[in-house]
């Protein structure tokens, strides 16, 4: 029985040092990818009020804004079931700095074969920024359930 | 060689009259949620053939107003919050009451669980099957349903509260009789679920009563919808360990004995259930990795935290994997694999939960993608997701259940399983169809399909995800195949099933390293309680804080359906 039991403690242990150190090193993974390569996700970015809109900025004036050679901002306002913009022109190898709300319920923004994606929520700011480098048109779609006709909300962004 | 249980089962006096009572809520609880599975299920059926442009919705139109969404939202709240929840309150109810070897502390208390809830039922049925709670389970505000499907949805949460009060109750009176003895695992293992989902609730709790339930009546003007959420996810990570748990006790403690063998530690089954209710709550803000309004940092401490479960899933796996080798070979199994072949695959309920388990881990692999951060921002909000969910809750909880009834409802019918064939089929059905389901929503999410969405109906549904669609509804055809035979060989045990003259044992799995083999201090509950609260408000107090202090709470509610 001693023997035993202290085969099934090697036995444990055994199990117990990988599950540990597997974890470790996906943490590691994750962290460097987070702030060596810079992928993040959206952080705060202040509150809005949804009902006026008009009057602030920059959000009084949706659209596509070239700040600077190769650098963009798009001011963006979803509802209920459509983007404005619903066509976005940058050109290629531009960095683009999105900063979006919703006058109504809670959309999302994917933007295929790029890392956009984040929540556009009633009353806040999301503020994403992403390099488009390959000409083409991208496909922009809401990926939250917003009503009855969300299957419809997309939009286009072309980088030319 | 310890036994798991501490009490005798083989006893002279009557086991089913003694139990009559806890019988019988289980099998109301039961009835309950089985129903509910046959009609949220049907609609996943719906769901994949829309996809492929097959809109079975148009010919219901009269009873579904609401159509695909309203479908889905029956789906969702009728799969995990109905199904899910009256299954476990049936469930830990029978385990609770059996492992102790005595009667609830209060039947009557037992009762009220069952009609607080039901009463809950009843009232969000209503609005959700007049359209008006097209909102999805998640009911995200300020998209606003009718008040009384709120209403109805927190009385399901706040009945299922008394079962835990129940347990801790009839705890005590153990404790009393029993000075000294360890906790026997199983209820141990009860015990720490429901007081993890008491604890959880909590986010959930004050969403509807502060939020949600006054801003839906019509009392204060405006919501906030990204405090709302973070509420809501305090409670919708943990939820999916409340579903987990209870299938992890049947793994856990008579998985192995059905398979002929033994649960390998006992020991490291308490330490990985204790973890559980440590890290399942303070890592919910995985689930807003997208949010705006929630800070970069607070979103990586839980990234790190959830990274952290991995620990006792890991630990579960390879305890459950060692129980089922220990059952191999004591059945004369050899070799380092072959061993397998020697499971009693012909045992309905030993094989639909070993199924169960193969296509979880899959889903366990799947999930850390999701949680790691910034891969995160591939997946979110596309089929990825629900191609997973449906191996972990879809599979691994639903499967595990089913396959659970396989032995429970004879018990409690007192009548034997109708056919075991029909069982094997159907166990193996769902893993195929699920596999060949779930896969092809992985690889269309990673093609960019989103979820949530009508895509048949989408403008711009493309060619390549048009390639892969049709594989998604012979999944789903194939688990509708399984779900007529589950719901057939149940009507059919329960109404012609072979009578039994008394009811059969409850079978424990025996230990080969058993409770007495770890320390007392793992047989405790306040220590890991403290721990618990401790790391919930170092996780999550800056996040409340900065979104309630900064709340406008002015935005309006919306039906846009
Ligand atoms: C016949 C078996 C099933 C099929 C064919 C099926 C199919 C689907 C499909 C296609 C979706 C995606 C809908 C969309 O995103 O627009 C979905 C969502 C979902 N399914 Fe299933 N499903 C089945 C069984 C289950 C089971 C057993 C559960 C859990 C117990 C479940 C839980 C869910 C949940 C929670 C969602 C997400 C709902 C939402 O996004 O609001 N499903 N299902
Ligand atoms: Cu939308
Ligand atoms: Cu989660």
């Amino acid at each position: 029985m001693g023997n035993n039991k202290f085969m099934h403690y090697a036995f444990e242990l055994a199990w117990i040092l990988p599950s540990v150190a597997v974890p470790v090193a996906i943490l590691v993974a994750i962290t460097l990818t987070a702030f060596a390569v810079g992928i993040r996700v959206p952080d705060v970015a202040g509150r809005v009020d949804p009902k006026a809109l008009s009057r602030t900025p920059p959000f009084d004036q949706p659209g596509v804004k070239e700040l600077a050679p190769g650098r963009y901002e798009v001011a963006m306002i979803a509802q209920v079931f459509a983007f404005t913009p619903g066509e976005i022109r940058v050109k290629a190898g531009s960095e683009v700095t999105f900063e979006m709300t919703s006058r109504d319920v809670i959309h999302g923004v994917k933007i295929s074969n790029s890392p956009v994606n984040v929540m556009v929520v009633p009353g806040q700011i999301s503020r994403v920024t992403a390099k488009f480098d390959k000409p083409g048109e991208y496909l922009i779609l809401c990926h939250e359930y917003c009503g009855s006709g969300h299957h419809v909300m997309a939009g286009r962004l072309i980088v030319e | 060689m310890a036994t798991i249980a501490a009490g005798r089962y083989a006893r002279e006096r009557e086991e089913s009259d003694v139990f009559l009572t806890e019988n019988r809520i289980t099998g109301a609880n039961l009835i309950v949620a089985f129903v509910a599975l046959a009609i949220g299920g049907l609609f996943g059926v719906f769901q994949a053939l829309e996809y492929n442009q097959i809109n079975l919705y148009t010919s219901i139109k009269p009873v579904l107003p609401g159509q695909y969404y309203q479908g889905l939202s029956l789906h969702g709240v009728l799969n995990v919050l109905v199904f899910t929840t009256y299954f476990i309150i049936g469930w830990l109810t029978f385990v609770g009451t059996r492992a102790f070897d005595r009667p609830l502390a209060s039947r009557n208390l037992g009762w009220a669980t069952f009609g607080v809830m039901t009463v809950g039922l009843v009232l969000a049925a209503i609005p959700l099957l007049m359209n008006n709670a097209t909102v999805l389970f998640t009911f995200y505000p300020p998209m606003k349903a009718d008040a009384i499907y709120y209403i109805g949805l927190t009385l399901v949460v706040v009945g299922s509260w008394l079962l835990e009060v129940n347990l801790v109750l009839t705890y005590r009176q153990w404790k009393a009789a029993n000075p000294g003895a360890r906790t026997p695992l199983p209820a141990f293992m009860a015990l720490v679920t429901m007081t993890m989902w008491t604890l959880c609730t909590v986010g959930i709790a004050a969403e509807m009563l502060v939020l949600i339930i006054p801003w839906s009546l019509g009392l204060v003007g405006g919501t906030d919808p990204v405090l709302a959420r973070t509420l809501f996810w305090f409670t919708g990570h943990p939820i999916v360990y409340f579903w987990l748990l209870p299938a992890y006790i049947s793994w856990y403690t008579m998985v192995p004995r059905q398979g002929g063998g033994k649960l390998f530690s006992d020991p490291m089954a308490r330490v990985s259930f204790i973890l559980f209710l440590i890290l399942s709550i303070p890592i919910g803000m995985h689930h807003q990795y997208t949010d705006p309004g929630v800070s970069q940092i607070w979103k990586l401490v839980h990234a790190v935290f959830t990274v952290g479960v991995f620990f006792p899933s890991l630990l579960t796996f390879f305890n459950v994997v060692a129980s089922l080798e220990n059952a191999g070979r004591a059945r004369g199994g050899k070799g380092f694999l072959v061993w397998i072949f020697s499971l009693p695959w012909g045992n309905p309920a030993f094989a639909t939960q070993v199924l169960a388990m193969i296509l979880f881990a899959f889903g366990g692999a799947g999930g850390l993608i999701n949680a790691s951060y910034n891969l995160n921002l591939v997946v979110h909000n596309t089929s990825w997701i629900s191609g997973h969910f449906h191996l972990t809750v879809g599979t691994a909880v639903t499967l595990s259940f089913m396959g659970i009834t396989y032995w429970l409802v004879p018990l409690l019918a007192k009548r034997e399983l109708f056919s075991r064939w029909m069982a094997l089929a159907q166990a193996w059905t769902w893993f195929v169809g699920m596999a060949i389901f779930s896969h092809f929503m992985h690889y269309l999410g990673l093609l960019g399909m989103p979820r949530r969405t009508q895509i048949g109906a989408a403008p711009y549904l493309n060619a390549e995800w048009r390639m892969w669609l049709p594989f998604v509804a012979v999944g789903a055809v194939i688990m509708f195949v399984s779900a007529i035979l589950y719901y057939a060989n149940m009507v059919l045990t329960i109404t012609a099933g072979k009578r039994m003259a008394e009811e059969p044992e409850v079978e424990w799995a025996q230990a080969v390293s058993g409770p007495n083999d770890g320390p007392a201090w793992l047989d405790r509950f306040t220590p890991w309680l403290v721990i618990a609260v401790v790391l919930i408000v170092i996780n999550y107090a800056p996040t409340l804080v900065q979104l309630i202090s900064t709340t406008t709470l002015n935005i309006p509610g919306v039906r846009s359906w």
